[in-house]
């Protein structure tokens, strides 16, 4: 009966464990949130937010039009280089990627997941913005790009992986050559980890200062041309953040709980998208 | 019912060949390696058409790895390599210029968990046509036999679209039968395909195999001896020898492997002295 007692205390005492490993992982996060909601929201709800981009110092008023077009069409671009190539590459790590070439690949990918991501601003800068010139939102495009591409790689290589070898085989017993079983089977059983690990590429890109500094520079003015400098949601936060001004502080907030949003709406949608294409 | 479903128009029949009418598939000599470790050791097997061929024996004595090199699933296996010739209407599917996808359209495999594609029941069984490019009336045409020749066709006619994930193990052990059968093979591998299933959707498939081999050439591999004994008309009895590697050790009639074992070590297995 001891012996029984004994391991009903060990499990309560486990379980209790871990909930609490749970309380403390998750309630950082959602203190954050709540904060950034908080603080966020009140200039959030100043007329013009959405529809003005920023007025100059000492007129009231003033929006972040000009990031959250600037942030779009960045991430938008990168997006648009990074998670095709990016989920290409995984796909061949994990079909053909058995060898050597593809072990270089890994390991590449993995060093670059390391790299700070200033270094990443350095390369748009070096690549891009030092031979034509003039810095510019195309340049930021192609360093969140390199940035999000060993995200997206691993994440495609990961759920490939996970999908049983018996699918594989089944479509090879029908008489189907390899490539048609790989992009017909393999990677539809695989899109939910595909499109996951791509979003959350995108969603550490839309965050991403520090490679936008010396590529996309910012811009008060609303622009659309990518081969011009361009501002975006964490630029206009990194900036107003530091100006003593409470009104442009209430707007970094706003700016940041803006990025939250946009990201989690991204992510709902293509949750909602991926199951119905999969029901 | 089933019958009539075969009796509907032949789509894109077979390519018919020079057809030994006994022999259908010809093993001589096989003896294959996975890296160093060679599982098979001069494994001989002629299989009739139109007729059922069990493998039975222990677990590890290499039916599996035989029946997988009928059809050269082995090259899937990185490290594999056979010798030997396994002869499919007397052509050598060993053979370096064998064409892989036609041969695997030609011998369908059932597998021993069911596989269904994660897509819908519909689109399961029009794979293989769809990779054959065959026009849409004809798939539609294909799916609804191949369901019919499983006994499917009244379970599921009503949920075509809806995923073949939803469907019970028995179901879709038989849904990836039609799958196969979509392809209009010559010859079906089963690898233990009734292992995952209960005794009532076992009765199913065997009863379906009694069914299919008027028109197919059916090869089982089980380790269910009663299983052998109830379905097949041939059976050879394989077991490891002292290296490890499978043999042949019997293989007949399976009326005589049952009744009157010519190897003792046959007799010592069916009596259950061992295995």
């Amino acid at each position: 009966m001891s012996r029984l007692l004994a391991r009903i205390m060990l499990d309560r005492l486990v379980t209790a464990v871990i909930v609490l490993c749970v309380m403390l992982t998750a309630i950082p996060v959602l203190v954050l949130l709540l904060f950034v909601v908080i603080r966020g929201l009140p200039g959030m709800l100043t007329p013009g937010f959405f529809t003005s981009p920023p007025h100059p110092f000492g007129v009231p008023g003033g929006g972040v039009f000009n990031a959250i077009i600037g942030t779009l069409e960045i991430v938008g671009i990168g997006s648009l280089l990074a998670v095709p190539f990016g989920a290409l590459v995984g796909i061949f790590l994990s079909e053909y990627g058995r060898n050597r070439i593809g072990d270089t690949v890994r390991f590449t990918s993995d060093v670059l997941t390391g790299l700070p991501s200033i270094a990443f601003g350095i390369f748009g800068y070096t690549v891009l913005v030092a031979t034509l010139h003039h810095f510019s939102a195309i340049s930021a495009s192609v360093a969140l790009a390199v940035l999000m591409l060993p995200v997206v790689l691993r994440a495609t290589e990961t759920a490939l992986v996970l999908v049983p070898q018996s699918l594989r085989e089944a479509g090879l017993a029908l008489g189907a050559a390899r490539w048609r079983v790989t992009i017909e089977i393999v990677v539809p059983a695989a899109l939910g980890g595909i499109v996951t690990g791509a979003l959350l590429a995108m969603a550490r890109a839309a965050g991403e200062t520090a490679p936008l500094l010396f590529t996309a520079l910012g811009n008060d003015f609303t622009q659309v041309n990518p081969l011009q400098p361009m501002g975006a949601l964490s630029l206009t936060v990194f900036k107003n953040a530091l100006l003593p001004y409470t009104e442009l502080q209430n707007q970094a907030w706003a700016a940041a709980l803006l990025l939250v949003i946009m990201v989690a709406v991204t992510n709902i949608l293509a949750r909602i998208y991926v199951r119905r294409i999969q029901r | 019912m089933i019958a009539t479903a075969t009796m509907q128009t032949e789509v894109a029949p077979p390519p018919m060949r020079d057809v030994d009418a006994e022999t259908k598939l010809d093993a001589r000599h096989v003896n294959f390696w996975y890296g160093d470790f060679q599982a098979l050791h001069d494994a001989s097997l002629a299989v009739q058409a139109r007729k059922i061929t069990a493998l039975i024996g222990p677990s590890g004595c290499g039916k599996t790895t035989f029946l997988r090199v009928f059809n050269r699933m082995h090259d899937l296996t990185p490290g594999t390599r056979a010798t030997g010739e396994v002869l499919l209407d007397g052509h050598n599917v060993l053979s370096p210029d064998t064409d892989v996808i036609n041969l695997r359209r030609q011998v369908g495999m059932l597998f021993q968990r069911a596989n269904p594609f994660p897509k819908s029941i519909y689109d399961n069984v029009a794979y293989g046509p769809h990779i054959l490019g065959w026009s849409k009336p004809q798939i539609n045409e294909i799916v609804e036999e191949s369901l019919k020749d499983t006994g499917l066709w009244d379970e599921v006619k009503d949920r075509l679209r809806r995923s073949a994930l939803n469907l019970s193990g028995g179901q879709q052990q038989r849904l990836c039968l039609a799958r196969a059968l979509a392809v209009k093979p010559e010859v079906i591998l089963m690898d233990e395909p009734a292992s995952a299933l209960d005794p009532i959707a076992t009765l199913r498939i065997e009863e379906l195999m009694q069914e299919l081999k008027k028109r197919y050439t059916i090869v089982i591999v089980t380790h269910n001896m009663q299983q052998s004994a109830r379905v097949s008309d041939f059976t050879a009895f394989m077991l490891m020898n002292p290296k490890r590697a499978g043999e042949v050790i019997e293989f007949g009639p399976t009326d005589d492997i049952f009744n009157r074992p010519k190897d003792s070590r046959t007799e010592d297995y069916i009596t259950g002295r061992f295995g």
